[in-house]
């Protein structure tokens, strides 16, 4: 067991160190190989639960996804996606209940055709309209929920990286 | 600012093997607002949470990073630490470093800076977490089980015994289910009429439970301790209280040709008519599709030959409306349909029958008495097929099978082979099977004794066809995989053990009910080990094969295990309501309506509000969310167009944080 | 296994385009073969012979010459193992390390009798040109 305890101010500790304790899979990034960020938006009640699912099925994904935790994919904003983008995302996926199993009877609904919209707009701003994705898992889907994992960041580390939206005062 | 602690667990090894715990602590010092961080072996044990306490006392912690498991599995247990310790539970926030990091990640080197990440994206999140009251909501002390077969008695019966008013919806027009068309049960030879209808009739007497048969969910709104439910109870054409259940309707009715679904289409049964003698309540139902009063205005006889006047053609359906705090889905299986095995002869040869109609033939209130016989020609076989997994253990892309395991069928064939032998002196049964499952108190012996006691003929190998032969016989080709020879039986009778299916009626339930099914329809429990009764919606409880193939005594331990949890819900006098809901900043809403729009619970209402705002006094049209009936699924704040609706606990400015934190 | 086996192994697995270790055993191939008493390795066995690797005993065994190639087995398998395509392939890597490679259309009407639906020559042809 080893316990930290803070000595120095908050704002002296923040900025150094922090590389070296990333491993060398994030070192490999600042090497120049390209490793895209994703973003993951999951339902707490299907797409969470398939994550975890997969996790206790042990099927691997790649390290570069992150999961956001979200009541519903109907929680999910526009301006959050976008936000990622300008944040240096490359791609970004929202996974919701299946059509009809909504925990909120109609969030997926909403977010269907509401993410639809958002692509066809990136679509229209020049953005690679395959990096916002969205699909269904259900909380017993784990391998399924692997397999989009493994597609959507092939299909990411092909489209390369994301420089239209991003905004480079963001950027490390 | 916070005063965040960061704990990290190292889970055993579960998540110390791929990710280094204490390089995540390390780290966590350096994000803003921590002023605490650790790593220990089990931060969920006694220990873990003690060392969460004494953190809070020493370091004067306002909130609570965990680095562990999924929330799904101890959120509700760190913020119980946190709430006892003077934290609101609501400024504790889950890193998920074990389900979603170290378990699907293979080494240190990919494992640690992801967890690293989580973490600073839950401190991120933590951050800008507000304290947040949990509301009070009424319970209403009465329970609905939705479905009456054996695990729906048992929980009603359970639940009405501590107390509490239980009503039974029943699609059928009885009460019984399944088991009450088996004949006996294995491994007691128990029969199974004999131990069901006393407790069908102590339903019916319980003065705490009310019997819907004949009847259909319609509508579940609402939440936990308080649903709203509409059941629509379909007209009998029959005035239950008048009716004495004589029958002499049923001798009477001149449309006789109906095939009988209690007999599973065995034999046939009248437009009017109760299934069978023990039915719960013993009142007929007219079948309106087939009778001719109702499809030609004539024939009326049933009515005229009724000596108490129940007979009522005029009766419409009901629909009732009533609250409930909980809710048991108990909804049971039914066998898959067996005509897509044309290789076996289902549907082809009358002799060909499926395991259930077997159980009807061998019943005593069956088609033939109790005597087995051939449905073809009458006659008694003398040598009968049993072949098992019929449609069981396919894989996942077969079009005609299911991929589990039915559970039950390798019992009951052992013992409708032992009653076949009992019930015919020198009779022959082979059963072709490809593997024996016996797992069970007094399984095993049952199917030696069956084997060795009654010469049951094993033979493991599954069958590739059946064909009728002109002299009435049936010639069953199969292998003998032991011996590595063909076999080739001409034999009088062929029972399939079909696989079993959720009953088809729980797919548009799971919807009205919005509970998460699997790939076979099975319901999906909270936890699959810790919750293995309770549904993923609050306040809904599960019992019997609508969550897994299972047999009899499960089930009814299963249905006592549900009828617990639903009384532990109605016991409480106030339920706490989630917190985390929609929440409208009066400065920006317009009052255009959208949110009420998307709104699926209604929790929208709009007020006449005087503001000021830069100084100018003025009356708006202003949002309001009811705390009450919000359940916090965040659809009205993606549609407010000036951005008013937030929802607490995921509010836009944490979710952002997230978002940053993750592209870091 | 001989790195010799191995390669035939994996040739036979790429024509077979299946997976072996979903047979549970049950028997319907064999239950379902009509040429099952002339084969000396039964229609089951197929698929642990492949996954233990004893390639040798199967491309000697009588089975390969006596399929009849009606995909009996293949369609009533309720685990999709496809047994009969994994017969076919033991028989094309035989066929083919004896140098006669493919079956030529000017080969066939000296072997057929001309009542030969003209259909099952297509599908012939088909098949074992993989």
């Amino acid at each position: 067991m080893s316990v930290i305890e803070r000595t120095a101010s908050p704002e002296a500790m923040l900025e150094k160190d922090t590389l070296a304790y990333l491993g060398p899979a994030e070192a490999k990034k600042s090497e120049g190989e390209f490793v895209p960020k994703i973003v993951a938006f999951c339902c707490n009640w299907c797409s969470y639960a398939g994550a975890d699912s997969a996790g206790n099925a042990r099927a691997s994904y790649p390290t570069n996804i992150k999961i956001i935790r979200v009541p519903c994919s109907g929680r999910v904003n526009p301006l959050f996606i976008l936000r990622a983008f300008e944040k240096g995302a490359d791609g970004v996926i929202i996974c919701g209940c299946h059509p009809g199993d909504c925990h909120y009877t109609t969030g997926n609904y909403y977010t269907r055709r509401r993410m639809a919209l958002l692509i066809s707009m990136l679509d229209y701003i020049g953005v690679d309209k395959g990096r916002v994705e969205v699909d269904w898992v259900s909380a017993s889907e784990g391998a399924r929920f692997a397999e989009i994992m493994n597609k959507f960041a092939d299909k990411i580390r092909t489209l390369g990286r994301n420089v239209r939206l991003e905004d480079i005062r963001c950027r490390n | 600012m916070q005063r965040i602690g960061v704990f990290v667990c190292h889970c055993g090894t579960n998540i110390a093997a791929t990710v280094d715990v204490s390089k995540v602590a390390e780290a966590a010092k350096h994000e803003p607002g921590v002023v605490y961080a650790v790593d220990y072996t089990f931060m969920c044990s006694e220990a873990g949470q003690n060392l969460i306490a004494q953190a809070i006392k020493d370091y004067g912690l306002t909130a609570i990073v965990v680095c562990s498991c999924s929330p799904r599995m101890h959120e509700a247990t760190f913020r119980k630490v946190a709430e006892e310790n003077g934290v609101n539970p609501y400024m504790v926030e889950i890193a998920n470093i074990r389900e979603q990091c170290s378990w699907v990640h293979k080494n240190m080197d990919e494992g640690t800076p992801k967890a690293i990440t989580l973490m600073k994206t839950a401190v991120a999140k933590v951050n800008l977490d507000a304290p947040l009251q949990e509301g009070e909501a009424p319970v209403t002390k009465r329970a609905l089980v939705i479905g009456g077969g054996i695990a729906g008695i048992q929980t009603a019966l359970d639940i009405a015994d501590c107390g509490y008013k239980v009503d039974i919806v029943e699609k059928e027009q009885t009460i019984g289910g399944r088991m009450a068309q088996l004949d006996k049960t294995f491994p007691t030879l128990d029969c199974s009429s004999c131990i069901l209808t006393p407790r069908m009739t102590e339903v019916a007497q319980h003065p705490n439970i009310r019997l819907f048969t004949y009847s259909e969910v319609q509508e579940v709104s609402g939440f936990v301790g308080n649903f709203d439910v509409k059941i629509l109870k379909k007209s009998r054409s029959v005035r239950e209280k008048d009716c004495t259940g004589c029958g002499v309707c049923m001798t009477k009715c001149p449309s006789k040709k109906i095939p009988n679904e209690f007999n599973r289409g065995l034999n046939f049964r009248t437009a009017i008519n109760i299934p069978f003698a023990q039915a719960i309540p013993n009142v007929p139902v007219i079948d309106k599709e087939h009778c001719i009063h109702f499809k030609t205005g004539k024939c009326g006889i049933c009515a005229k030959v009724c000596p108490s006047h129940a007979v009522d053609y005029e009766i419409q359906d009901e629909v009732i409306e009533e609250k409930y705090g909980a809710i048991v889905v108990a909804t049971g299986f039914d066998q898959i349909d067996l005509h897509k095995f044309g290789e076996l002869g289902y549907g082809v040869s009358k002799d060909v029958i499926s395991s259930l109609e077997y159980e009807r033939i061998m019943s005593a209130t069956g088609p033939t008495g109790g005597h087995i016989v051939r449905p073809s020609d009458g006659k008694e076989p003398k040598d009968i097929v049993f072949i098992q997994c019929v449609g069981s253990r396919c894989e996942p892309d077969d079009r005609r099978g299911k991929t589990y395991c039915s559970k039950i069928c390798c019992m009951y064939t052992a013992k409708q082979s032992i009653m076949t032998c009992d019930h015919i002196p020198g009779a022959k049964c082979h059963v072709f099977y490809i593997d024996v499952r016996t797992p069970g108190k007094m399984f095993d012996e049952f199917y030696r004794r069956a084997v060795e006691q009654y010469g049951v003929d094993y033979i493991k190998g599954n069958v590739g066809k059946v064909t009728p032969l002109p002299n009435g016989k049936l010639r069953v080709h199969g292998v003998d995989l032991l011996d590595q020879k063909e076999v080739e039986l001409d034999t009088d009778m062929v029972v399939l053990a079909g696989a079993i299916e959720p009953n088809p009626s729980i797919r548009p339930l799971a919807t009205k009910l919005t509970l998460s099914i699997d790939n076979n329809n099975f319901l999906n429990e909270a936890h699959a080990k810790l919750h293995p009764v309770e549904a993923a919606t609050a306040g809904v409880f599960m019992a019997g094969t609508v969550q897994g193939p299972k047999d009899i005594p499960e089930t009814v331990a299963q249905a006592g295990a549900a009828a617990v949890k639903a009384v532990a819900l109605l016991a409480k006098d106030k339920l706490k309501t989630n917190p985390c809901v929609a929440q409208p900043d009066e400065l920006y809403c317009n009052g255009c309506s959208v949110c009420a729009n998307v709104c699926p619970y209604g929790a929208i209402t709009y007020i006449e509000k005087e503001v000021r705002d830069h100084g100018v006094r003025e009356t708006r049209r202003l949002a309001q969310v009811n705390p009450s009936l919000c359940k916090g699924c965040g659809a009205c704040t993606v549609a407010c167009p000036s951005g008013a609706m937030n929802l607490k606990g995921f509010t836009n400015r944490q979710i952002m944080a997230e978002v940053d934190s993750v592209c870091q | 296994m001989t790195p010799d086996e191995m390669k035939v192994r994996d040739y036979i697995l790429k024509i077979y385009d299946g997976d072996v270790t979903k047979c549970m055993h049950c028997g319907k191939c064999s239950a379902s073969c009509p040429a099952y008493g002339e084969m000396d390795i039964k229609p089951h066995q197929f698929p642990s012979y492949v996954a233990h690797g004893e390639i040798a005993a199967l491309m000697d065994s009588k089975t390969i010459w006596e399929c009849l190639g009606c995909s009996a087995c293949v369609e009533r398998c309720p685990r999709g193992v496809k047994p009969g395509k994994l017969i076919d392939g033991v028989r094309q890597a035989v066929i083919r390390q004896r140098g006669g490679s493919h079956l030529y259309p000017e080969q066939i009407p000296a072997m057929v009798d001309p009542e030969t639906p003209q259909q099952l020559l297509v599908s012939v042809l088909r098949r074992e040109r993989k």
